[in-house]
């Protein structure tokens, strides 16, 4: 039996505690009114005026003023028929010249009073209409900005709760396969599943909260604002309006509701059945979970497709994906997959698990690099043929992450591609515990990257950070994941006893 | 220096590995080891080294990534950077998504064709090479051991009998 070391239990709280505060700070620091944003969004600019960036709007702008007089231009010119086609072409370019003086002239902080006052001059009717568009400008940013700490609980607490399952998936993949090299780790991946239970409740009440709109600053899905379908309303959406018989929450939520409590309840029976196979005298219990995977394998492919639909596609409401459920699915899964290995490798190391050796271990790894490969795979077919037909419509996707996202957006196929092929391309390197665990660590980071460039562009857009509210959400839900699966893990003796391919798994040698 | 060898017949791959094993234990140097089918654990029996195929197939997969790269990289960006359909050709990593499935495949391509290459190469094997079979059995069903001789012949010869051989001849090897 396992004993919970009593470090590991105080590092559990610890990250817990800190979480919690963390996540709180992050909710009193997000702004109330529109006032606040003003405020933050005056320091900002005070600050980035001594930066190149400001610098290189104004220099947008002024090129977007000459553009404007280039068309001008043409219009009057059009008139008359005389004008030759060369007299056009000077004109375009000497306006093409002048707003490249201009845009000069905008580098040079003292000129750029006057280029403001001329832009006040040309466009002074305009004023009141551009007054109108800074409140709405600031509305947008303060919406982005109440969502930040709610985002980014979200984030953190449905790549947990998918992370167990992934191992679940993992799990009756092995029962329905008869693999004989896993039965040996199946109380590891029991204990992670745990998990799923908490995990599941914590994200459903979010849901719910989310959904009945309990609290002012969450608007995470916006689907969910009644305004959108409203067809009286200014921000009457008709893309929303038409998608209302699949995004409304009342069927969302019995959706949600459904799937996460069959996961459970198959994650029940098969814990029981596995439990009763330890002291069964047939193979009864085994044979119940073998049916059950094969029932949860079919039943889950279908519940994980829409679920990804629901809880992370549907944040842009706008855009779709075909292959967006796998590409979801190939993400967890290798963390799950990776997770599975790093448990197993802390309690081989505290000398728990007496019949695994560097075999199962390499085969863990394998599926590491398989998978981590896979997930590319979907991450690139879905980027590619976005990218290549590039219809305005679904391209926008991209267009924000490249755009504000660059760091995340590729930093992360990096952590999650070119880094575990080159590391565990190497047969004896899956068989080193050091190398597997800095691997494990880098495939998590990298896939927690994943959910956050899913969620935020959509929640948060260009005004996200990975600060005080995301880091503390990741630590409050690391500290639970750790507290809930190493108690689980005490519960039942941690090699299972009496599964028909027992035997094999611990002789299991590659 | 005669060049007399041993040959011992087995007809079971697990006496095949005892035999070994022994052979080994008894210091006795074995030439080779022809079976019908690879034998699990065999090359480990025999202390062959391991092989080194898959660091080759990894450096021909990337001569493959870069003879890709380059290729495409002169003839859509620097010799004839025309615009089709509107892909920007400016420069390689503003195309290369379009380029990445002919990245794949022709490092795959050459990691596998060079590989198999190699293992041709490296044992030998080409078409219309004299097969260097010399009991027509151990494509069948049998497995034979073939020792050199170096000292005492009929201790020999008792020696591969009781490793449970099921014939052991002594041969004249050219």
């Amino acid at each position: 039996m396992y004993t919970f070391s009593s470090k590991l239990k105080t590092f559990s709280f610890i990250l817990m505690i800190l979480g919690l505060v963390g996540i709180g700070i992050g909710f009193m620091a997000a702004p109330k009114t529109i006032e606040d944003v003003e405020k933050i969004l005056a320091n900002s600019h005070h600050e980035g005026n001594h930066s190149a960036a400001p610098a290189h709007g104004e220099v947008v702008h002024a090129i977007e003023e000459g553009k404007d007089a280039v068309e001008h231009g043409e219009t009057k010119v059009s008139d008359s028929v005389v004008t030759t086609l060369a007299a056009h072409a000077d004109a375009s370019v000497n306006n093409v010249d002048s707003s490249s003086v201009h845009a000069d002239v905008s580098h040079d902080v003292v000129a750029e009073p006057a280029a403001h006052s001329d832009n006040h001059d040309a466009h002074a009717t305009a004023d009141a209409h551009s007054h109108d568009d800074h409140t709405a400008h600031l509305e947008h940013v303060l919406h982005q900005l109440q969502n930040k700490p709610w985002a980014a609980l979200y984030v953190a607490c449905i790549f947990f709760m998918l992370i167990s399952v992934g191992v679940l998936a993992f799990y009756a993949i092995q029962y329905a396969a008869q693999a004989g090299w896993s039965p040996i780790l199946f109380r590891v991946m029991e204990g992670i599943t745990a998990y799923l239970l908490p995990g599941s409740i914590i994200f459903f009440l979010f849901l719910v909260i989310t959904g009945a709109h309990v609290f002012e600053g969450n608007h995470l899905f916006v689907w969910m604002n009644p305004d959108v379908i409203n067809p009286e309303h200014a921000d009457f959406d008709k893309l929303i309006f038409n998608k209302k018989g699949w995004l409304n929450v009342v069927r969302f939520l019995v959706t949600a509701a459904i799937f996460l409590a069959v996961w459970n309840w198959v994650r029940f029976k098969f814990r029981q059945n596995s439990i009763a196979q330890d002291t069964a005298t047939d193979n009864a219990p085994y044979k119940r979970n073998f049916k059950l995977a094969a029932f949860f394998l079919v039943f889950f492919i279908v519940s994980e497709s829409i679920m990804s639909w629901d809880w992370i596609m549907s944040v842009d409401p706008h855009w779709y994906s075909t292959l967006f459920g796998w590409y979801v699915f190939a993400s967890f899964f290798v963390s799950g997959i990776t997770v599975i290995a790093m448990i197993t490798l802390y309690l081989k190391s505290k000398g728990y698990l007496e019949h695994v050796n560097t075999s199962h271990i390499h085969d863990l790894a394998k599926f590491m690099f398989g998978i981590s490969i896979f997930w590319t795979y979907l991450w690139f077919s879905q980027f590619m043929l976005i990218w290549y037909s590039n219809i305005p419509e679904e391209v926008t996707y991209y267009v924000t992450r490249i755009e504000h996202y660059k760091l995340p957006f590729f930093g992360m196929l990096a952590l999650n591609f070119i880094f575990p092929l080159l590391i565990l391309i190497n047969t004896d390197f899956k068989r080193l515990t050091w190398i597997v665990v800095m691997a494990g660590i880098v495939i998590l980071f990298g896939h927690y990257i994943d959910f956050f460039n899913m969620i935020m562009p959509a929640t948060v857009g260009d005004q996200w950070f990975i600060g005080i509210p995301e880091i503390s959400s990741l630590m409050f839900f690391l500290g639970l994941f750790i507290f809930i699966v190493f108690s689980a893990l005490t519960k039942a003796p941690i090699e299972p006893k009496g599964n028909p391919f027992i035997e094999e798994s611990k002789h299991f040698h590659y | 220096m005669s060049n007399k060898v041993i040959h011992a017949i087995y007809n079971d791959d697990d006496v095949l590995m005892d035999a070994v094993k022994q052979t080994r234990a008894a210091h006795h140097h074995i030439e080779e080891v022809y079976t019908p089918f690879p034998v699990h654990g065999l090359d480990k029996a025999m202390g062959l080294a391991p092989t080194r195929l898959a660091i080759c197939a990894f450096i021909y997969g990337l001569v493959g990534l870069t003879v890709a790269t380059t290729l495409m990289n002169f003839i859509m960006i620097q010799d004839w950077p025309q615009d089709i359909g509107g892909k920007p050709s400016f420069s390689y990593i503003d195309n290369m998504p379009a380029f990445v499935p002919i990245m794949f495949e022709l490092t795959v391509f050459f990691a596998a064709h060079l590989m198999v290459i190699t293992f041709y190469m490296r044992s030998k094997l080409w078409p219309f090479k004299q097969a260097e079979n010399p009991d027509v059995r151990t494509t069948d069903d049998h497995f034979l051991m073939e020792v050199g001789i170096h000292g005492n012949e009929e201790e020999l010869v008792s020696f591969f009998t009781s490793t449970g051989a099921v014939e052991v001849k002594v041969v004249d090897k050219h």
